[in-house]
């Protein structure tokens, strides 16, 4: 017998793998496939179509530009830059009810928060509370590293510089002005707030400061963002948090404020309104555009007509080529001969 | 004369003496050491590194390294171009080890090999340490080690026999003898020792069958031929030992310089890999220009006013905006750099090798009977065994068994060799067909086999005529006799014809035991019989016919002839006509089957008259002039009136399947070239056994002109009669005119069928430049071209020849050292192992035991691999250009600022890990057919041929289609999101979410397209998913979404803040209702269009892939239904191919008696003859020796 083994020693091994004959599965484009293939998708994306399009048509939406170019406008004294702490207000009318929680947003135009400086130039180690970086910034924050005195700018890099820092009020005017509170809490992605962004541990928190200098552009340094709620300050600032999530379009929209006050939870009632806004921010000067924007949401998010539109013209498209399909399958049958 | 001292002089001749190791040292000779291996342990890293970054994209990333650390520019941290790089370095230098090692191996193997070498005693050394000068000794069946010059030999007159067969592929054993001088010195080791003559010779070249030198010994010159030469490859048969004297050694003997140089083979797609990567290499630096345009025109238009938040860095430089452009032209070259594929060569070599293995692993190319499996030995080829056009091959031990076998003969009238049924059916003989039991002869040889039974019958019936055909058998030959022990008989025939017949007469009872050179001893029946040998009348190609002039002990003198059956056919006695038509039909039976056949006939011969012829031989052989004719005519007059006693027909027998193998790759449009070093009449024996040759062929050329201008009219007229012929028959149908308006498409379309056969010494003018263009012309409108008596260099001149003029890629298939120069020259070479000579599979790329393997070669595993690749090749450009892309629509937004769309860490990975697995998946199991299919339709080869499944056009549209898939990749998700907000009203459109969204859309595309992909003009979908595919899809997606919220973790960020900024961007997005409808619409948008592009096209026009993998489909519901290929038909009845395929006999070898070694006289034979005899013996010995003239 051993003998035997020897001869067939070199012998391959007859296994599926090593014979190539793993079984397999071999689609193959056939026309009982393939054109109730599209026949199916084409439905069911006119269906996915039709709902997202009714659902993007129920979102209501208030875009309202105030960076004051016209003339005509109330904050056109601000856009110059010239007047500090320039007010102006921003009038506008509901007809109808303002259905759902309405969001808060401002919104840029021709700002480039995707520029790659603007976005690399941070120090996550910093902004995650390690305070070897508050004496030291990283060098990709220049040229907001250290100020003219070599002291070391926390936050640093141009990102939290150019922090967004016009700041809005709200009214209804219904006998005088009322009100309409909004609500800054949670606007900032969860993960930012709890894990990303770090206030060093020291009470007070502006004890860990000592030695640094406050971005340039700020009136205020980091910890004394938000006066009336000591927890929002330092890089837990709501606002904060929100401006350094970086848009990646030069177009962008970032959330202000939830309007969640109890007589307006449900919606803003018809109405006269007035934004009151302390105009800080310019960008007269890179043609900018700034806008407040109101806005409730559905399950899908925002309003976007596009999603719904698309999804109709393909599924239209579908419907089409199956058509096709069918007749050219009709007149030409696959020739079965080889 | 004078000598060069120096080894940096270009050798003109060579001055070896032997035994004096300090004079031969001084020419610098190359000794007897082979390498083949590159490295050793401590160049490997230098050199290895060295020859891996010659490769341009290697290059080009160690380049982008660099860069990368410039922080100016660097857009991407240099993890990103250092993993992948790295990895890609490390396997391929980790392969390139492996490689090197097994050569390493081989090399030692042979080099190690034993020899005796003379230093005042014998002693063993290695092949290795053998110098030029030492005088070594051979054994008998030994390889010899070196060129040596013949000094000594066991066999009288310093004769001793060598067996070529590595050489030039022939086996029948060859004589060399040793100067008169030399051969005295005999087995005397002082002598040896002491011998110290100096040769001069020509300097090393590759001309096998020339040596032109002159020994200087004791003060005289002794001229030195091919004849005195053993050279490297030869072994060393029937000869007890030999001495000689090395003249050239290792690198410089004659068969390492015909194997000409090693040369690194590519294959097209390679080149065509290579020219695409410089192309990316100039759309990336277009890519980069344009964007950095666009980046100073941004800077100047926007950027400048911009200042406010993002300052410029040195805000006074008036060019600043220029600056900014050209530091962003080469961000964007280093984000760009996933368009140059740096995983491409590594993902292609390990596919290679992957491919490498299944043909290594298959069940089907493994040979049980030597216990061979199929062995790619380069694993660089693969893909392009799929567009072979051409195959050379080898006709002995590659198309034939080389072995030659007794099949069928006829005696008196009657056929013996078929075998029937009970019912009177001929019955296919095969393996299994019960076998004569020849137990009766003590004698037989155990591997003779013959499936008749009604011979055995006869002979034991004691049938004088089939008695007589069998001693005819045993006496008519020049077979030498070896019996080591009693019984055990070894022949030693000069052709393995003869040793077939003579094997066959010794297992019917006619055992040719021993013979002297006057007597032959038979043991007939039993009893031993010896038969005086008077003459011997030998074959030459004129005569083509062979007798011997035997008395028997009861003093009958007798006359035995056996040759071609028409030169007996003449010389028959006219009363034999009867027999003749009945032998006649007999023979064109065997004709038909392919089989060699030999008439034989007797005459018993009146002494008076016969001792009157006797002494006019003597006469005429003492005359020197015009003593061959007059023998000739001799001759001529004695061999008339024969008596005929049947035919012979041997069988060269092929090699299992061969005509099946050939059918079938003509049909895959395989053009098929026979070159063989054999006579022509056995490469057209052979030809029409393999069914190349047909008698329904319209023409068989024969080029056979002994001059250029002969050879060219030949080839020209053959030429103009396959084009006059075909031109003529085709002007009757217009349809056809219309079609063949020029000469190529002509060339392929010529319905008559052609043969060419040229000859070895017209081959030679044929290749001359003028006419080698004649030539190929000629030879590509023959269906089948065969040249014989070609020289190894020969053969690599003619594959060469249809290398560089026709741009096909061709393979050679051998298995002697004489094929190494063609298998290295052909783009695909390969050797048929297990054979006893190791050259031919040694320079192959592939090498497997039998030639029907070459069938499974290149339809299965060559057109899987080309199809393979070229799936490969176009997905893996596709997907890297979608991927890559993305950033130029994204510069448009981000102020072309090579702000990357993705995670640093997606581009790190994505290559490398998150791609590869489920492409290198398709790039292995792939099969659009089937392997049984694929051997049904040999058509599906056609497109690997016509290099259709990947080129440039198809490059170009993988391009386009990249764009596209990318331009949709982004402006999908831009359309959906760039107001995007959350379900919680949260906004969406940051950019970390924009990249994530970007790739996983990109992602999931991908996947779906891998599932459903189609292209618009080849079908190139995942055709075959098997487990593995699934796993590495399905692994991959999983892999993908694991990494990325991995690397998105809390844990992860909490260690490396700076590295992982992408925290929770995973989680916050795809939990978003709105990202996955994006998502299925992205994936719907790529994938739909191709499509019904690809349905409409397979209705429209289908391909024969197409149909055949609908009846696979169809035929796999039915069940297996079994369809085997038809059997083809022999259909020859072609005459004359007679068994004889040695030239000159051995004839005069023997009666001299120089090959004898002991002179037994049994019998004494009358006095008078035996002096005639004598006589006529030393008038016809040639001088085998020649004394130098001077």
């Amino acid at each position: 017998m051993p003998k035997k083994e020897l001869e067939t020693a070199n012998r391959p091994d007859n296994t599926a793998f090593t014979q190539q004959r793993l079984p397999a599965w071999q689609p193959i484009l056939s026309a009982g496939i393939v054109i109730p293939g599209f026949v199916l998708i084409g439905l069911a994306f006119i269906g996915i179509g039709v709902a997202l399009f009714l659902t993007s048509r129920n979102i209501t939406v208030l875009e309202m530009d105030y960076t004051g170019v016209e003339t005509t406008s109330d904050c056109y004294k601000c856009s110059a830059g010239t007047l500090p702490n320039c007010v102006c207000n921003l009038y506008f009318t509901l007809n109808e009810t303002f259905p759902g929680t309405v969001y808060f947003y401002y919104g840029l135009s021709n700002y480039f928060q995707s520029y790659r400086k603007f976005g690399a130039s941070r120090d996550d180690n910093q902004l995650s509370g390690d305070t070897y970086y508050f004496t030291s910034p990283l060098a990709v924050c220049t040229p907001y590293q250290y100020d003219v005195n070599n002291n070391p700018i926390v936050p640093c890099g141009i990102s939290a510089n150019s922090m967004f820092n016009d700041t809005f009020n709200l009214y209804q005017l219904v006998n005088g002005s009322k009100t309409v509170p909004l609500d800054g809490r949670g606007i900032a992605w969860w993960s930012d707030y709890n894990i990303k962004f770090r206030n060093p541990t020291s009470d007070p928190l502006r004890n860990a400061f000592n030695g640094t200098v406050k971005p340039p552009f700020w009136s205020k340094p980091v910890f004394e963002l938000d006066l009336t709620d000591k927890s929002n300050n330092g890089f837990l600032n709501q606002d904060f948090l929100v401006w350094m999530r970086r848009a990646a379009l030069p177009n962008f929209r970032k959330l202000y404020r939830r309007i969640t006050g109890p007589d307006y939870a449900s919606g803003l009632p018809p109405g006269n309104y007035t934004i009151e806004i302390a105009y800080n921010y310019p960008v007269m000067s890179f043609n900018g555009r700034k806008k407040v924007v109101l806005s409730n949401v559905s399950w899908m998010g925002g309003k976007n007509d596009f999603l719904g539109v698309a999804y109709l013209v393909v599924g239209s498209l579908c419907i089409v080529m199956s058509m096709v399909m069918l007749i050219v399958y009709a007149k030409f049958k696959f020739p079965d001969d080889v | 004369h004078s000598f060069f001292p120096s080894c940096l002089l270009i050798e003109e001749e060579r001055h070896v003496r032997a035994n004096d190791r300090n004079y031969n040292d001084k020419f610098f000779y190359a000794d007897n050491h082979i390498k083949t291996s590159k490295y050793n342990v401590f160049t490997f890293l230098p050199i290895n590194l060295f020859e891996q970054f010659q490769r341009v994209a290697n290059a080009y990333f160690l380049v982008l390294l660099i860069l990368q650390l410039i922080p100016e520019i660097s857009s991407l941290p240099w993890v990103t171009t250092t993993v992948p790089l790295v990895m890609v370095l490390v396997i391929t230098a980790v392969k390139d080890a492996t490689d090197d090692y097994f050569r390493y191996k081989s090399d030692q193997q042979v080099n190690n090999r034993q020899s005796q070498v003379l230093r005042g005693v014998l002693q063993n050394e290695k092949w290795m340490n053998v110098r030029v000068g030492d005088i070594i000794k051979l054994e008998n069946n030994q390889f010899v080690a070196a060129d040596i010059l013949l000094l000594s030999s066991s066999e009288p007159y310093g004769l001793c026999y060598i067996e070529t067969a590595e050489l030039d592929g022939e086996t029948n054993l060859k004589v060399r003898q040793a100067l008169t001088v030399t051969s005295e010195l005999g087995a005397d080791i002082l002598k040896l020792a002491e011998f110290n003559g100096e040769v001069i010779c020509e300097a090393p070249n590759n001309k096998l069958d020339k040596f032109k030198g002159t020994l200087y010994w004791r003060g005289s010159k002794f001229p030195l031929d091919n004849e005195k030469m053993l050279l490297r490859g030869c072994v060393l048969r029937n000869t007890d030992w030999c001495f000689g004297m090395v003249i050239f050694a290792g690198l410089q003997t004659k068969l390492m310089q015909n194997c000409g140089r090693t040369t690194l083979k590519r294959t097209s797609i390679d080149k065509l890999m290579n020219t695409l990567v410089l192309w990316i290499f100039g759309f990336l630096v277009c890519m980069g220009v344009i964007l950095a345009i666009g980046n100073t025109i941004w800077e100047q238009e926007v950027g400048r006013s911009f200042q406010v938040y993002l300052p410029w860095e040195r805000p006074v430089s008036n060019n600043n905006a220029v600056f900014s452009g050209f530091l962003t032209f080469w961000s964007y070259i280093i984000i760009l750099n996933t368009v140059v594929p740096i995983s491409l060569y590594v993902s292609v070599e390990v596919i290679r090798l992957g491919h490498s293995y299944f043909i290594n692993w298959d069940g089907k190319m493994y040979y049980g009977q030597k216990d061979t499996p199929a062995e790619a030995r380069t694993t660089t080829l693969n893909e392009e065994l799929g567009q072979v056009e051409f195959i050379f091959s080898d006709k002995t031990g590659t198309l034939t068994q080389n072995i030659m076998v007794f099949n069928k003969c006829s005696i008196n009238g009657n056929t013996y060799g078929d075998v029937y049924d009970e019912f009177g059916h001929k019955v296919e003989v095969s393996e299994r067909t019960a076998c004569v039991d020849f137990s009766f002869n003590p004698l037989s040889d155990r591997k003779f086999t013959f499936h008749d039974s009604s011979l055995v019958e006869a002979i034991k019936m004691e049938e004088p005529s089939v008695q007589e055909f069998f001693r005819l058998l045993a006496l008519c030959h020049t077979v030498m006799s070896e019996e080591k022990n009693e019984g055990d008989l070894l022949y030693q025939a000069q052709s393995p014809d003869e040793g077939a017949l003579v094997s066959a007469a010794r297992n019917f009872g006619f055992v040719f035991r021993s013979r002297t050179p006057e007597t032959i001893t038979l043991y007939e029946m039993g009893t031993a019989v010896t038969y005086q040998l008077l003459a011997i009348l030998d074959f030459n190609n004129v005569r083509k016919r062979m007798s011997v002039i035997v008395r028997n002990p009861a003093g009958q003198t007798k006359l035995y002839c056996k040759g071609a059956d028409t030169i007996i056919f003449d010389r028959l006695d006219p009363s034999n006509e009867d027999l003749m038509d009945t032998t006649s039909e007999h023979l064109n039976e065997f004709a038909g089957e392919g089989l060699r056949t030999l008439a034989l006939a007797y005459k018993v011969l009146d002494r008076d008259f016969f001792e009157e012829w006797m002494t006019r031989l003597l006469l005429a052989s003492t005359v020197m002039e015009n003593r061959e004719q007059r023998l000739a005519d001799l001759y001529e007059e004695i061999e008339t009136g024969l008596l005929l006693l049947g035919a012979t027909a041997v069988e060269d027998k092929l090699q299992e399947g061969v005509p099946e193998t050939i059918a079938c790759l003509t049909l895959a449009n395989i053009k098929i070239w026979v070159l063989t070093g054999d006579k022509l009449e056995t490469a057209m024996n052979i030809g029409y056994s393999c069914n190349m040759l047909r008698d329904d062929m319209n023409e068989v050329f024969i080029i056979s002109g002994h001059t250029a201008a002969e050879v060219q009219q030949q080839l020209r007229s053959a030429r103009e009669h396959i084009l006059g012929l075909s031109r003529v028959s085709n002007t009757a149908d217009e349809e056809k005119t219309e079609m063949f308006s020029n000469d190529s498409v002509f060339e392929e379309t010529i319905i008559a069928e052609y043969a060419l056969i040229v000859n070895g010494h017209s081959l030679a003018h044929a290749l001359e430049p003028e006419l080698e263009q004649v030539l190929l012309e000629t030879a590509c409108l023959c269906k089948t071209v065969i040249c014989c008596r070609v020289t190894p260099m020969q053969k690599a001149q003619v594959v060469e020849l249809v290398k560089t003029n026709k741009m096909a890629v061709t393979l050679a298939i051998g298995d002697g050292a004489n094929d190494v120069s063609m298998i290295r020259t052909a783009h695909i070479g390969v050797g048929i192992s297990g054979q006893e000579g190791m050259q031919a599979v040694l320079a192959s790329d592939y090498s497997f035991a039998q030639f029907r393997y070459l069938q499974r070669l290149l339809l299965v595993h060559g057109r899987w691999s080309y199809f393979r690749m070229c799936n490969f090749l176009f997905y893996f450009f596709y997907k890297n250009f979608a991927f890559t892309l993305v950033h130029f629509w994204f510069g448009f937004f981000c102020g072309f600022s090579a702000q990357t769309v993705y995670d640093q860490w997606f581009i790190t990975l994505f290559n490398i890990v998150y791609t590869s697995l489920p492409v290198l998946a398709m790039g292995l199991f792939d099969q659009d057919v089937n392997e049984a299919n694929s051997h049904r339709y040999p058509g599906l080869y056609r497109p690997g041929q016509l290099n259709l499944l990947f080129n440039k056009r198809q490059f170009f549209l993988c391009t386009l289609q990249g764009i596209v898939t990318s331009f949709l990749l982004f402006f999908v998700p831009y359309g959906a999101f760039s107001l995007g907000v959350r379900a919680d009203g949260l906004h969406l459109s940051d950019q970390q979410s924009f990249a994530v969204t970007i790739a996983t859309f990109y992602f999931i595309c991908l996947f779906y397209c891998f599932c459903l992909r189609s292209c618009y003009c080849i079908g190139l979908d995942t055709y075959y998913w098997t487990a593995v595919n699934h796993l590495f899809v399905w692994g991959s997606l999983a892999v993908y979404f694991a990494i990325l919220l991995a690397m998105q973790s809390d844990g992860l960020f909490s260690i490396f803040p700076s590295q992982f900024p992408y925290i929770g961007t995973a989680r916050s997005c795809l939990a978003q209702w709105s990202v996955w409808l994006v998502i299925l619409l992205t994936t719907a948008v790529c994938v739909l269009p191709g499509m019904a592009v690809r349905f409409l096209k397979t209705d429209l026009y289908p391909t024969l892939t197409d149909k055949v993998r609908r009846l696979q489909k169809a035929s796999r519901k039915q069940g297996p239904r079994e369809q085997n290929l038809r059997r083809v038909r022999r259909t020859s009845s072609r005459r004359s191919g007679y068994a004889f395929s040695h030239q000159q006999g051995y004839g005069e070898l023997i009666t001299s008696g120089k090959n004898m070694k002991v002179v037994h006289l049994h019998l004494a034979p009358s006095d008078k003859v035996r002096a005639l005899c004598k006589q006529v013996r030393d008038g016809l010995a040639p001088t085998s020796e020649e004394r130098a003239p001077f």
